[in-house]
């Protein structure tokens, strides 16, 4: 158990009458890449947000980094957790950098360091800072934009990053090579836990070392990509499955 | 015509700057008190529905009350002069004030809010970079109104005896001199566009910068 | 209150009778030519907007002021009080109107376009119709703020409920100044009302069609 870095214990969760998750449980392990895929209203969205407390859980116990969410500091906790949500992420006010050095500002980084770590930042997510460090967010384009969101969640060099749909926003094309550098960025950095929120499948698949599929705030299927393709674990991973398969057979027709 | 006005100001600049003072000092006090009273009851109405709703239906109904007899509703209690004009004026420009101050904290994305939080700020430190600045230029433009009602509103405070730059028109009315009016009237407009324009453009620099 | 009512109603209905037509005169005139704007420049945006704003200007100056201003060229009477309620009530009609028409999805104006309507055509047929909302909505706003401030019309001899007030100011007697703020209150939600009932009737009407 010591490698578990979150860990969700019989976990309830409604808002109102609706019932959003009902009895959840899995654990993550230090330095995996999890997809969650999920239809809307999933609970998929929920289950992130109660990683870094956004939303708190009716009932069960939650733990990241051993810690009971229940009494620990909340603030404290969420400046070593990045997230990355799906749009207007960043601050419409501020510069790419301060967008950039605000949880550093939090932890009163001296400045030389927060320069620093802002232009490592953004040559890791491939935009030149020399260019784009003093432009304003609607400069941007969309896919610019969710680099810099990775970017400023990496800031702090957190052992956890929590990714909400980043990429539904963007077209096709953005999408795939935002995909593929996040795929190439987990790669570089080994022990960092990505939890990576998605509704497409075939993003989840290309970027989990494991897929966790939600339906009515139950987990499906907890598996490998591949374990999920060849033994789909019920009637809706199934389903899901049955739509690749069905964008491959029209690709072959055409063809 | 001219000639007169230009005879009015050689005879009695004195004149005209006292009740330029009067009315530039009635508009000061008035609209550092409404701020002070507003801007905390706008971000109290924000956090609660029950409040806003009685904030918006309350500027409403303002709207349709005549400022005239909101002005001179107090005299036979209080009496004539600088107090009432300034309780007034205080009424009216609360309205506009608080209305901008909730909407402006309201429109910010509740998903900008949780970034904030994630990325680890404390509510103070959510509300000082991340609300203040989003909501600035709706409160500035509540400020803008409020200023324009309070200003048009003292040129009324002259009928209660609280001076300023409407007594010129008012008593040219009444002696049917027409420089008066002409002075009076001419000076109450341009400041008006002075202040409208003056705050658009603070507007659109602050837009700029956020 | 009651006393008060007993020995002046009939010079209090008149005074109300007075303060309508001012208002409603003035909302009338707003609106034709509110319309006869957007129509002519409709397609032509930096015109809207500059007349937007050279009416936004003019909404800025305090009515007190603008009746004052107008005093020498146009008299003490009612004349002078309606073009200035009219100059108010356009800037707020103009406004809502111009939003209401930009609100109106594109596609239905392209859709008029194919189907073979001239511009004309289009903005009688297609664009009227549906940013009618918005101009009911204008017209209400515009109702009540001209009915606040057609009180102010009585410094010019205008008459009105502001007559009332003024009564109450000189006398030091605060029954007439509620007497005329209650009034004044009662006709423009009384008219409120009515433009809300018109604009009821003209979307049920459009729902049959």
């Amino acid at each position: 158990m010591v490698n578990d870095i979150i860990c969700f214990e019989h976990v309830t969760k409604s808002f109102g009458k609706r019932t959003i998750l009902q009895d959840l449980n899995f654990s993550v392990k230090q330095g995996e890449f999890i997809t969650v895929l999920g239809t809307s209203g999933s609970g998929k969205t929920t289950t992130l947000k109660m990683i870094n407390g956004l939303e708190t859980a009716d009932g069960g116990r939650i733990s990241v980094e051993g810690n009971n969410l229940a009494n620990c500091d909340l603030v404290k906790l969420r400046r070593h957790i990045g997230y990355v949500i799906q749009s207007i992420g960043l601050f419409p006010h501020m510069t790419i950098a301060q967008n950039i050095s605000v949880t550093p500002k939090l932890l009163k980084w001296d400045q030389k360091r927060i320069d620093q770590t802002v232009n490592e930042l953004l040559t890791e997510v491939g935009l030149d800072p020399a260019v784009y460090r003093e432009q304003m967010p609607n400069q941007l384009s969309g896919g610019q934009q969710q680099r810099v969101g990775v970017a400023r969640a990496l800031a702090t060099n957190p052992p956890i990053l929590l990714l909400d749909e980043p990429f539904s926003a963007l077209d096709a094309i953005t999408r795939q090579s935002l995909q593929k550098d996040i795929k190439a960025l987990h790669e570089k950095m080994p022990d960092k836990t990505f939890f990576f929120v998605t509704h497409d499948i075939n993003e989840a698949l290309y970027l989990g070392d494991r897929v966790m599929v939600v339906n009515h705030g139950q987990i499906e299927q907890f598996a490998s990509p591949k374990q999920v393709v060849d033994h789909p674990a019920s009637e809706f991973v199934s389903q899901l499955l049955a739509t690749v398969r069905q964008n491959r057979a029209l690709w072959e027709d055409l063809k | 015509m001219l000639e007169q006005i230009i005879k009015y100001f050689e005879n009695s600049a004195g004149e005209y700057c006292l009740y330029l003072g009067q009315h530039l000092e009635l508009c000061f006090i008035s609209l550092t008190a409404a701020i002070l009273i507003g801007l905390p009851l706008g971000y109290l109405g924000s956090k609660n529905a029950y409040l806003a709703k009685i904030c918006q239906t309350f500027s409403q109904l303002l709207r349709i009350v005549p400022s005239l007899a909101v002005i001179f509703i107090l005299i036979p209690i209080i009496g004539t002069g600088m107090l009432p004009a300034i309780l007034a004026l205080v009424f009216l420009g609360l309205a506009p004030i608080v209305t901008n101050t909730i909407v402006g904290i309201n429109e910010i994305p509740n998903s900008i809010k949780e970034v904030g939080l994630s990325l680890g700020m404390n509510e103070w430190q959510l509300f000082k970079q991340v609300i203040v600045p989003l909501a600035l230029p709706y409160w500035l433009n509540g400020v803008k109104l409020a200023l324009i009602e309070i200003f048009a509103s003292a040129t009324l405070a002259a009928y209660i005896g609280a001076g300023g730059l409407g007594t010129l028109i008012f008593t040219g009315l009444s002696l049917y001199r027409m420089d008066y009016v002409i002075v009076g009237g001419f000076s109450v407009a341009l400041i008006s566009f002075v202040i409208m324009v003056g705050f658009d453009l603070l507007i659109r620099k602050v837009k700029q910068n956020g | 209150m009651i006393a008060y009512w007993n020995s002046h109603y009939v010079q209090m209905i008149q005074l109300m009778v007075e303060h309508g037509q001012m208002v409603l005169s003035a909302l009338l005139i707003a609106l034709s030519l509110a319309i006869v704007i957007v129509f002519f420049f409709v397609q032509k945006n930096n015109w809207l907007n500059g007349l937007t704003y050279f009416f936004s200007m003019l909404y800025s100056i305090p009515s007190y002021a603008l009746f004052a201003l107008l005093m020498p060229i146009t008299g003490l009477n009612k004349t002078s009080a309606i073009i200035v309620l009219t100059i108010y009530c356009e800037y707020i009609l103009l406004r809502s109107f111009i939003t209401g028409i930009k609100n109106v999805d594109p596609q239905y104006v392209e859709a008029g376009r194919g189907l073979g309507m001239t511009s004309r055509q289009i903005f009688f047929k297609v664009q009227l119709p549906l940013a009618l909302p918005s101009l009911f909505s204008g017209m209400q706003l515009a109702l009540g703020s001209t009915m606040a401030i057609a009180t102010i019309a009585s410094t010019i001899s205008a008459g009105g409920l502001g007559d009332l007030l003024f009564a109450g100011l000189q006398t030091n007697n605060v029954i007439p100044i509620i007497w005329g703020t209650i009034l004044e209150v009662v006709l423009a939600l009384f008219w409120i009302m009515v433009l809300q009932f018109a604009k009821n009737l003209l979307e049920s009407d459009e729902v049959k069609k």
